[in-house]
């Protein structure tokens, strides 16, 4: 009798307000039981002995005015004059220094394009034109040539513009390739289907440090005897071939989510093969894989650094340039910290993009 | 009934139309290998004629020759004097051998990571969260090299080695930790075998008791006590030695005990810190996934929150957990290929030495690619079978 009076209390009394004290808030986010208790001790212990050294090393001790890796060498703080000795390099690797406002303009149109395609408005027939103006436009501010700019050949890119052309145009290229492989491993034409599930599963099976390995050592010996093909442009192939295997993967995701009877109904408009997808299954497809592409887009920028190891000078590569340096030996760590925050915005910023996003396109589709 | 004496109706002939969608069908399909037929042809040619020019024999012949240079890590005997292929088997073991350790270090790290997320404590939640966000969102290669930047340039020499527990040293030549030797180690296995098979038996019998009587066995507090008690008994009784050798300081550099090199360090704390921080999203989202009416109800019937989390909400939240965590073991094993920026010799950066020493560039290349073919096929079909053995079963 007690319990059954002990549950009907709280349907017919309301329950007591809860202060929103500080008090309160402690008890029942820090130590709501001994456990928890012993955890937010730890934590405070683990965040007492890392954080004050950290910033110690980071702000208080650190230097930004030595002049020398000498004087660098006496403070026992970050040696943050390095990063700005070296920045030029690091960001724009050895393209002519003069010019290096052009691949700056370059980093800020593809910087542009990438933010532009995220705002809704734009989400319109209007955004492949834009891709393409802002690529050719990079194209010839890169390479020059053209509008009395000097010719700068692409062994001298480097830095962030790099990484950003690698992944931009990657995603850019491998797109197209990916619905086109999405379709065929969604086709019931066996011998089509067939090539596009060895392809992606092929691709998918390998790591891209093997893929881009064979652009270095076995495309050109595919090529016809007298055609060369440049180091850079060989491993945006094999960039672009890796990119669309995992394109295929998402956008078949999407294409499996589209209901049966849309494709019914648009078979009984009378529309031919390619005027269904393009009309009634694409929008939606397309819609509803927009942020895992974004978490694609996040990886393949990420993974672009692997091009390292082929001896490209991408912003990796050009921290490692940075270090090489007799003078300023032994401060590696300073110089990775800065790439890392580097990366770290740029990922960031695209992954919380497509969280928000995620959430407003989950709320349209619930009406 | 009458049809039925009738004789069927002779089905129209086919003829051959633009019109028939199976005949365009076809027609396609011919269409595209042709293409795709040629362009491998058209490759195939290039190549067998760039390679005649350039006198490179094709074939695995040079496996057998001699490989001529010495790699730093060997859990398999191997000196320069072996063949290629037998270095090329010692990449692959290294290969396997980080992406297992890493496989499972960073689901024991990240499955508590995604539950320290859905932490009651702000704290603990906050500092969870930091870390996923800022491991996931630096490029794994920049992590390696920091990690190999920190080990082997701000760690102190073998001499001035740090010292964080009894036996353990840290220094710029890697970590050394202490090992068990003797005769006695044989039935310290011995034991560990034992206990798991007297775990299995056990967990057979505590759920066909559960399933006759309802009375629910603790099971996890036996399976540690055999785990805990099995192994010293069994080498208590068998007699045999048992020595435990701790790393000193010999002259420069350390002797004795385990190593772990400073690049199969950096390697697996890039790995295992980069991959925890993705496999916590994967644990979170599959515990979020399981609804709150399901916890609510599980209460309901009287059951205490671990038994909640053992019995209904751990069931379910497997089945969503499962696939995404098989894309991120063959992403570690995939990218534990990035030890060849680091120095590390796995089996890319063996067949890539090779390849520098043969110039059997694209039987190198096959060779990387069935590797990891390989072993992606088996990761994916262990888990695609314990998938299926934990799939919901409808009526």
């Amino acid at each position: 009798m007690t319990s059954q009076a002990n549950v009907s209390s709280p349907s017919t009394e309301l329950a007591p307000p809860l202060r929103l004290s500080v008090w309160n808030w402690l008890r029942t986010q820090l130590f709501s039981s001994p456990f928890n208790t012993l955890l937010t001790i730890l934590s405070v212990w683990l965040l007492f002995a890392t954080v004050p050294a950290m910033v110690d090393w980071f702000l208080i001790s650190s230097t930004v005015t030595a002049k020398t890796s000498q004087e660098c060498r006496e403070v026992t703080g970050a040696c943050w004059s390095m990063i700005i000795e070296k920045h030029r390099l690091i960001l724009f690797g050895v393209y002519p220094y003069e010019e290096q406002w052009r691949p700056l303009l370059a980093t800020l149109i593809l910087v542009g394009v990438i933010i532009l395609s995220g705002v809704r408005r734009f989400w319109n027939i209007s955004l492949p034109f834009l891709w393409i103006a802002a690529l050719s436009s990079v194209a010839v501010l890169m390479w020059g040539g053209v509008f009395g700019l000097t010719y700068v050949e692409n062994s001298r890119w480097g830095g962030l513009p790099l990484t950003l052309i690698l992944s931009t145009f990657g995603i850019a290229f491998a797109f197209p390739l990916g619905v086109l492989l999405a379709l065929g491993r969604r086709s019931k034409m066996p011998a089509i289907k067939t090539l596009c599930v060895v392809y992606i599963e092929l691709i998918r099976g390998v790591p891209l440090i093997s893929l881009l390995f064979m652009s270095a050592v076995m495309l050109p010996l595919f090529l016809p005897e007298g055609i060369t093909i440049d180091k850079l442009l060989r491993a945006q192939v094999a960039i672009i071939l890796f990119a669309a295997a995992y394109m295929a993967e998402t956008i078949r995701g999407g294409l499996q989510a589209i209901p049966k009877g849309q494709f019914e109904g648009a078979d009984s408009l009378g529309l031919t093969y390619w005027q269904q997808m393009r009309l009634i299954v694409l929008p939606q497809a397309l819609k509803i894989v927009i942020p895992p592409l974004v978490g694609l887009f996040i990886a393949l920028f990420k993974d672009t650094s692997l091009v390292v190891i082929i001896g490209i000078f991408d912003l990796t590569q050009a921290a490692k340039a940075a270090l090489v340096d007799q003078a300023w030996r032994g401060f590696s760590v300073e110089v990775y910290i800065f790439i890392s925050a580097i990366y770290f915005v740029f990922c960031y910023s695209m992954s919380k993009y497509s969280q928000s996003l995620e959430k407003r396109l989950g709320t349209e589709h619930q009406r | 009934m009458n049809h039925q004496d009738t004789p069927p109706a002779q089905p129209p002939r086919r003829r051959l139309s633009w019109n028939d969608p199976g005949v365009r069908s076809v027609i396609y399909q011919i269409f595209a290998v042709g293409i795709v037929g040629g362009i491998i042809w058209y490759l195939v040619s290039n190549t067998m004629h760039n390679l005649s020019v350039r006198n490179i024999t094709t074939g695995f012949g040079f496996l057998s020759r001699e490989a001529g240079f010495a790699i730093g890590e060997t859990p398999i005997s191997y000196t320069p004097a072996d063949t290629y292929a037998r270095a090329i088997s010692v990449g692959l073991l290294n290969t396997l051998r980080v992406a297992l350790i890493g496989i499972i270090l960073a689901t024991l790290l990240g499955t508590i990571i995604g539950i320290a997320r859905l932490s009651k404590n702000w704290l603990i939640r906050k500092i969870s969260s930091v870390y996923v966000e800022v491991m996931r969102n630096i490029p794994l290669l920049l992590q390696l090299f920091f990690w190999y930047a920190i080990i082997s340039e701000m760690m102190p020499g073998p001499r001035k080695a740090y010292h964080p527990l009894p036996g353990v040293f840290v220094s710029n030549r890697g970590i050394q930790m202490p090992t068990l030797n003797g005769d006695g180690l044989t039935w310290l296995l011995a034991g560990v075998l034992l206990a798991i098979a007297a775990i299995f038996g056990l967990s057979r019998w505590a759920r066909q008791r559960q399933a006759r009587t309802g009375q629910i066995f603790p099971l996890l507090r036996w399976a540690i006590g055999l785990l805990v008690i099995c192994p010293p008994v069994l080498w208590w009784f068998s007699g045999t030695t048992l020595s435990v050798e701790v790393p000193e300081l010999k002259g420069f550099n350390f002797a004795g005990g385990m190593t772990l090199t400073p690049e199969f360090a950096a390697l697996l704390f890039g790995l295992v810190i980069y991959t925890s921080g993705f496999i916590a999203e994967v644990v979170r989202s599959g515990i979020q996934s399981v609804g709150r009416g399901q916890w609510e109800a599980a209460g309901a019937l009287g059951l205490k929150s671990t038994l909640v989390l053992r019995l209904v909400v751990l069931p379910q939240a497997l089945r969503v957990i499962i696939p995404p965590m098989t894309s991120q073991y063959l992403n570690i094993t995939k990218n534990s290929s990035l030890a060849v920026a680091i120095g590390y010799p796995d089996i890319v950066s063996i067949i890539n030495t090779t390849l520098n020493q043969t110039g059997q560039a694209i039987e190198g290349i096959l060779m990387i690619m069935a590797a990891y073919l390989t072993v992606s096929l088996s990761i994916s079909v262990f888990m695609n079978w314990y998938n299926k053995r934990i799939a919901l079963v409808e009526r």
